[in-house]
């Protein structure tokens, strides 16, 4: 056990050494002379050029640079955004807590329906329930995100007007952020109608994002159901006249539930990268839209920075679902990975 | 499946050999209704791609200046010499639809040979070299993965510059782990085989061994992950087309034509939903296959 500890943080070093790399290439890989990008200047006379390449560290050899960066990165100094002039990690955590809400609310939105839709599906093998359900995760499956978005939008914003727009809470509601949780801190706040809209602005996102992993999870869900649900100590269970309800509720999904933990771990990249077009389309002051935003601004010290913590964070999740699986599954625990 | 290899001992293997199997993968296909219907509808849309010249009945960027956003067909206000409606600038949406699938599908070609082709010589690669050459292939395909895809594609066209070309050879660098990982693995069991032993025994050399003798043995879960990655690839290309960073207007491409017509989806559904039902039905015929395809490929799943 310990040694397939020892043996997943072995893998993660060099790993977190290579994005480190990746990400400090990053910039040098731009096309055109980094200092005009970062400078942001026109016309510079050779002076002014000179000076600004010192200034920025450019003129010192490469490998040197690099282990300023790297060593900045344990002193949390991702250097500053070219546009706000604060530090890339600051601007990150303001604007992580938006992300991380939405994402939460949607990974949980999706395992909720991900998950009871296929257990149904299993149950109900060959109905045309089970063929119509797995046929709508598909076409969730299949779904341009972005456009996904959009409809919606159309349907209950401009048709029903049931929900706002875009943003995270009508701007008449103004309170300090405590957890940076809208919904948490809404409620803290006490002011009428806060919560209620801070909710109404989190639906929409909240599907658009789920949607894929919901389906991704329904069907991992069915076909590891049904993977269990043929095994001899399932049948042992009905067989001793245990209501179905409990067979498949207790003794079924309790271990189906193994593979789909990892499907839902996976589901972080996906979660991110969807973060990325549902923030642009609902204006989410998140991190994904901050990325796009820096991206088109050419704020390239925030590109990089969001690039690493983004990796990092995906990293992190990916090893905590490897650890948790380690704990769940005897054989990996047994036979040491 | 066993039977019918151990009924037809000594007769001319070969021919029917493949044959069979053939025939076997397309009564395993044929079972999934689903994957026939999307085999059906991805034909459709690749006789439309080819022949959208003829088809189309306009060119894609032909604007007409006194036709600006006229309605579909059997929408009040609409006219038959625009069957779909028309876009902000008066360009015809059908003709544009149409030619649209050809970037799509010429999106997931590109994406899918050059990831297939360099994941699998990198995957063989590693998988045959082993020892240092593959630890350190293998932690460069971590550091890619440890990226979401859309960011990492993204951050890459913002290098390259934004255009179709550039966000294709980014999809296909942010798809090919997949490949290099399921071929090491597929050739990490297989190399461990007799026939593989006795090929090396027999002399032959280790790129005929690593292409010839092995490569075929480990195609089935290659086949799957390429009809998959070929959806990803044009979500993702329509993705990027969407953000303004895949290909750029005026090009009829899908995702760019979202992107264009965001500003008009309270005052004209037609213009935004159209072409994301062609990106929604394009990527599900191709999901439907995969599945099929996985299912006909998969023995493992043909059991249950």
């Amino acid at each position: 056990m310990l040694f397939y500890y020892f043996k997943r943080f072995g893998v993660l070093i060099p790993t977190f050494l290579g994005v480190t790399v990746a990400s400090f290439a990053f910039i040098r890989l731009l096309p055109g002379d980094p200092v005009l990008l970062m400078a942001g200047e026109r016309g510079l006379t050779p002076e002014r050029h000179a000076e600004l390449l010192k200034q920025f560290g450019f003129d010192r050899p490469l490998w040197e640079q690099y282990l300023d960066y790297f060593l900045g990165i344990f002193q949390g100094d991702l250097g500053n955004s070219l546009v706000t002039k604060k530090p890339v990690l600051d601007e990150f955590f303001t604007l992580f807590p938006a992300t991380l809400e939405l994402s939460l609310c949607a990974i949980i939105f999706a395992m909720a329906f991900g998950i009871s839709a296929g257990v149904v599906a299993a149950v109900k093998r060959g109905t045309w329930f089970d063929q119509s359900l797995m046929g709508t995760a598909l076409i969730g499956y299949s779904m341009p995100i972005f456009w996904w978005g959009l409809l919606l939008i159309i349907l209950f914003s401009g048709t029903l007007h049931w929900t706002p727009v875009s943003g995270r809470i009508s701007l008449i509601y103004f309170f300090p952020q405590v957890t940076g949780f809208m919904l948490i801190d809404s409620l803290l706040s006490g002011q009428k109608g806060a919560f209620s809209s801070a909710l109404s602005h989190l639906i929409l996102p909240t599907i658009v994002l789920g949607t894929i992993p919901l389906a991704v999870i329904a069907r991992q869900t069915r076909s590891a159901m049904l993977e269990v649900l043929g095994e001899d100590y399932v049948r042992t269970a009905r067989a001793k006249g245990l209501p179905p309800r409990r067979v498949v509720g207790l003794h079924a999904l309790r271990n189906a539930l193994i593979p789909v933990i990892t499907t839902i771990g996976l589901q972080v990249g996906v979660l991110l990268a969807g973060a990325i077009l549902t923030e642009t389309i609902f204006s989410w002051p998140g991190i994904g839209k901050w990325m796009v935003d820096s991206i088109f601004r050419r704020d390239y010290p925030s590109v990089q920075g969001g690039l690493l913590l983004i990796a990092l964070i995906v990293m992190i999740v990916n090893l905590i679902v490897d650890l948790l699986y380690g704990l769940v599954n005897p054989k990996i625990r047994h036979t040491g990975g | 499946m066993t039977d019918t290899v151990a009924a037809a001992p000594e007769i001319d293997t070969r021919k029917t050999g493949r044959l069979a199997l053939l025939s076997e993968f397309w009564a395993y296909f044929s079972e999934n209704r689903g994957a026939v219907i999307g085999l059906w509808f991805f034909a459709f849309i690749c006789l439309i791609a080819i022949f959208a010249g003829l088809i189309a009945p306009y060119s894609a960027t032909e604007q007409f200046r006194d036709a600006l956003l006229v309605p579909p067909v059997w929408q009040e206000g609409g006219s038959w010499n625009f069957v779909l409606g028309t876009d902000p600038v008066g360009r015809d949406m059908l003709s544009r639809l149409i030619y649209g699938s050809r970037y799509s599908l010429f999106v997931g070609i590109i994406v899918v040979s050059l990831a297939l082709v360099v994941g699998i010589t990198v995957g063989l690669f590693a998988g045959f070299m082993g020892g240092m050459i593959d630890a350190i292939i293998m932690r460069i395909m971590d550091i890619i993965l440890s990226f979401p895809s859309l960011l990492l594609a993204l951050a890459l066209v913002a290098i390259l510059g934004p255009s179709l070309i550039n966000a294709m050879i980014a999809i296909a660098i942010v798809q090919q782990p997949h490949y290099v990982r399921l071929t090491r693995a597929a050739v990490l069991t297989e190399r461990s085989k007799d026939y593989v032993t006795a090929a090396r025994v027999a002399g032959v050399r280790p790129i005929r061994l690593m292409f010839h003798t092995i490569l075929p043995n480990c195609l089935a879960p290659l086949i799957v992950q390429a009809a998959l990655s070929f959806s990803t690839a044009i979500l993702d290309a329509a993705a990027l087309g969407f953000l303004g960073m895949g290909a750029q207007p005026p090009t009829p491409e899908w995702g760019t034509m979202l992107a264009e017509a965001r500003e008009f989806i309270l005052r004209a559904w037609w213009v935004v939903t159209l072409p994301g039902i062609a990106i929604l039905l394009t990527v599900l015929a191709i999901n439907l296959m995969g599945d099929g395809l996985r299912d006909a490929l998969d023995p493992k799943l043909r059991r249950s």
